[in-house]
């Protein structure tokens, strides 16, 4: 009766339709198909297995107490041993129709599946999903935008690696001499040179990655010092001499003093600018 | 209002000449910071203590040599297996190994076995990287990073070559506070300490209002006040999430410093690191 009028033609609220097949969204069904013998409305002797917090229980419905919503559905714990709640399926639903017992049996095996996998997945480890939020991404994408523009990377990197040049951390690679000379002839001269190279001793100290080049710092000073004692000959001392007076005039003149050394080819594609070369040497890039 | 005062001002400078004042420096945002508290004196010798006793003082006094393990998170795509290779090129004595489900828990007691110095894990998201994890290994500090706007070598407009293999120098940029100090001693810590000049490679951490702008360059002095950069190797820019004491933990992990959205992004001109 209860089937002839809810389940088939007209609405039960519990139904759902899709192409292939119907569903039943009642909590109490066995299987999950919208069926004349899978209803739990439509039959008047019914049992489900439902898992509460890890627990399966069995609930049952009898004729007898289809007047009384309230005790309708009997419930009974499942022991937490596979065979031996089966068992206790079968000893509760004994005499029973055997569809209802064998889809018992199988809504149980797959419940207590799901909540083996549940208990491994917990232990390993869980992927967590945060949510982007969208105003937020536009606002820090906008910033560093910003932030790299103010930022003039390549300019910021090109003052810095000219600084370190100056502070002849690169000790005797790269041949300028100028440099070198003038620190040596204003490391004989006063005590402010000293200090102002300590100044920028701390200042490497706090580059945070400099103290070898500090230590490299005082030990090429040093052997320019001692070259500079070194060295006998008096015409040398004055060609430095001059080198040096020429090269100091002419940079403070023009801010750029044409190489007197080894001129080096640059990269392919700049051109060389001085046209009086010493003795040119090619440089390539895998050195 | 603003367009006439200021030509008023401009002709106001042209008819005095030579005595007009002098011009007015624009506000910028790195004018305008707010003064941040722990901002590091250079002549700070709490400061200097600390860093001579912290987890990086081996480092720095050369009692270790850096060995780095680069990874991702799992089933990494294309474009984070490039970069990281690229980054490992980069990064001398770094090796990459495929992380096939591991838990970081696990895999880091062995690479302290096998006597790694630094952790690094690429996190993807599709299939681009967007996260980075550093953690400095034996005990040390971890820090994770978001990374945005990664490029990769052949993305980058230059004509160079690969980097060598030589020990590359390092540049760190504008890390003014205690947080910043630390940060940039763990990026110190990755490279070893003596730069082979001869490679001329140099690779940057520019910080600029909280974001680390990584860049890799090989450099050639045409004279003495000249110097040309060339771009090789990949870039990205981090923003620091979070910095952990010990090694990477997330639930019982001492944080030293959390990015807190609602506290610190309050203010356009107040920066952290």
């Amino acid at each position: 009766v209860v089937w002839d009028t809810l389940g088939n033609r007209q609405f039960c609220s519990y139904k759902i339709t899709t192409k292939t097949q119907n569903f039943c969204r009642n909590e109490y069904n066995l299987t999950g198909l919208c069926n004349r013998s899978s209803c739990p409305l439509a039959n008047s002797q019914y049992a489900t297995i439902r898992e509460e917090k890890g627990r399966c229980y069995l609930y049952m419905k009898t004729i007898e107490r289809a007047a009384f919503p309230r005790r309708l559905w009997e419930r009974v714990l499942l022991s937490k041993n596979y065979e031996k709640a089966l068992e206790e399926i079968d000893e509760n639903l004994i005499y029973w129709p055997r569809f209802i017992r064998h889809k018992c049996k199988q809504r149980f095996t797959k419940i207590t599946q799901y909540l083996i996998r549940i208990r491994k997945l917990t232990l390993k480890r869980q992927r967590k999903l945060v949510p982007l939020r969208r105003k937020i991404e536009r606002r820090e994408k906008r910033r560093e935008e910003k932030a790299l523009i103010a930022a003039q990377l390549d300019n910021a990197i090109e003052k810095e690696l000219l600084e370190r040049l100056k502070q002849d951390t690169y000790g005797d690679i790269y041949n300028f001499p100028i440099h070198a000379f003038d620190k040596a002839l204003q490391q004989q001269d006063a005590e402010s040179e000293s200090e102002s190279d300590a100044e920028k001793e701390d200042e490497d100290d706090e580059d945070m990655d400099k103290r070898e080049f500090v230590e490299a710092d005082d030990s090429d000073l040093s052997d320019f010092e001692d070259m500079d004692k070194l060295e006998t000959s008096s015409e040398e001392e004055q060609e430095e001499e001059e080198e040096v007076e020429k090269k100091t005039s002419l940079s403070r003149s023009k801010g750029k003093s044409p190489l007197k050394g080894p001129a080096r080819r640059k990269r392919p594609y700049i051109e060389i600018e001085y046209e009086e070369e010493t003795e040119p040497t090619t440089k390539t890039k895998a050195t | 209002e603003k367009l006439a005062a200021k030509k008023k001002r401009r002709k106001e400078r042209e008819a005095l000449g030579d005595k007009a004042p002098p011009k007015a420096v624009p506000k910028t945002i790195e004018n305008q910071r707010e003064y941040d508290e722990t901002t590091v004196d250079p002549n700070d010798e709490e400061v200097a203590f600390d860093e001579a006793t912290d987890e990086f003082a081996p480092y720095f006094n050369r009692q270790t040599v850096p060995k780095i393990l680069i990874t991702t998170s799992d089933r990494p795509r294309g474009r984070t297996v490039r970069f990281c290779e690229q980054l490992s090129t980069v990064i001398p004595n770094s090796h990459v190994y495929y992380r096939r489900g591991l838990a970081l828990k696990r895999i880091i007691p062995q690479c302290i076995a096998r006597d790694f110095t630094d952790l690094i894990v690429i996190n993807e998201d599709r299939k681009i990287p967007n996260g980075l994890l550093l953690s400095h290994l034996p005990d040390g500090p971890t820090a994770h990073f978001r990374m945005s706007s990664v490029r990769l070598r052949k993305e980058i407009k230059r004509k160079g070559k690969e980097p060598t293999e030589h020990v590359p120098e390092i540049i760190l940029n504008n890390f003014t506070t205690r947080l910043g100090h630390s940060v940039g001693r763990m990026f110190a810590s990755l490279f070893p300490h003596d730069p082979q000049f001869i490679g001329r490679q140099v690779a940057t951490f520019h910080n600029q209002r909280d974001y680390i702008f990584f860049r890799f360059h090989r450099y050639i002095f045409k004279s003495e006040k000249k110097v040309g950069i060339q771009e090789l190797g990949p870039r990205f820019t981090l923003k620091l999430r979070s910095l952990q004491k010990g090694t990477f933990d997330s639930k019982f992990g001492e944080y030293e410093w959390i990015h807190k959205r609602r506290e610190m992004d309050t203010s356009r001109r107040k920066f952290h690191l």
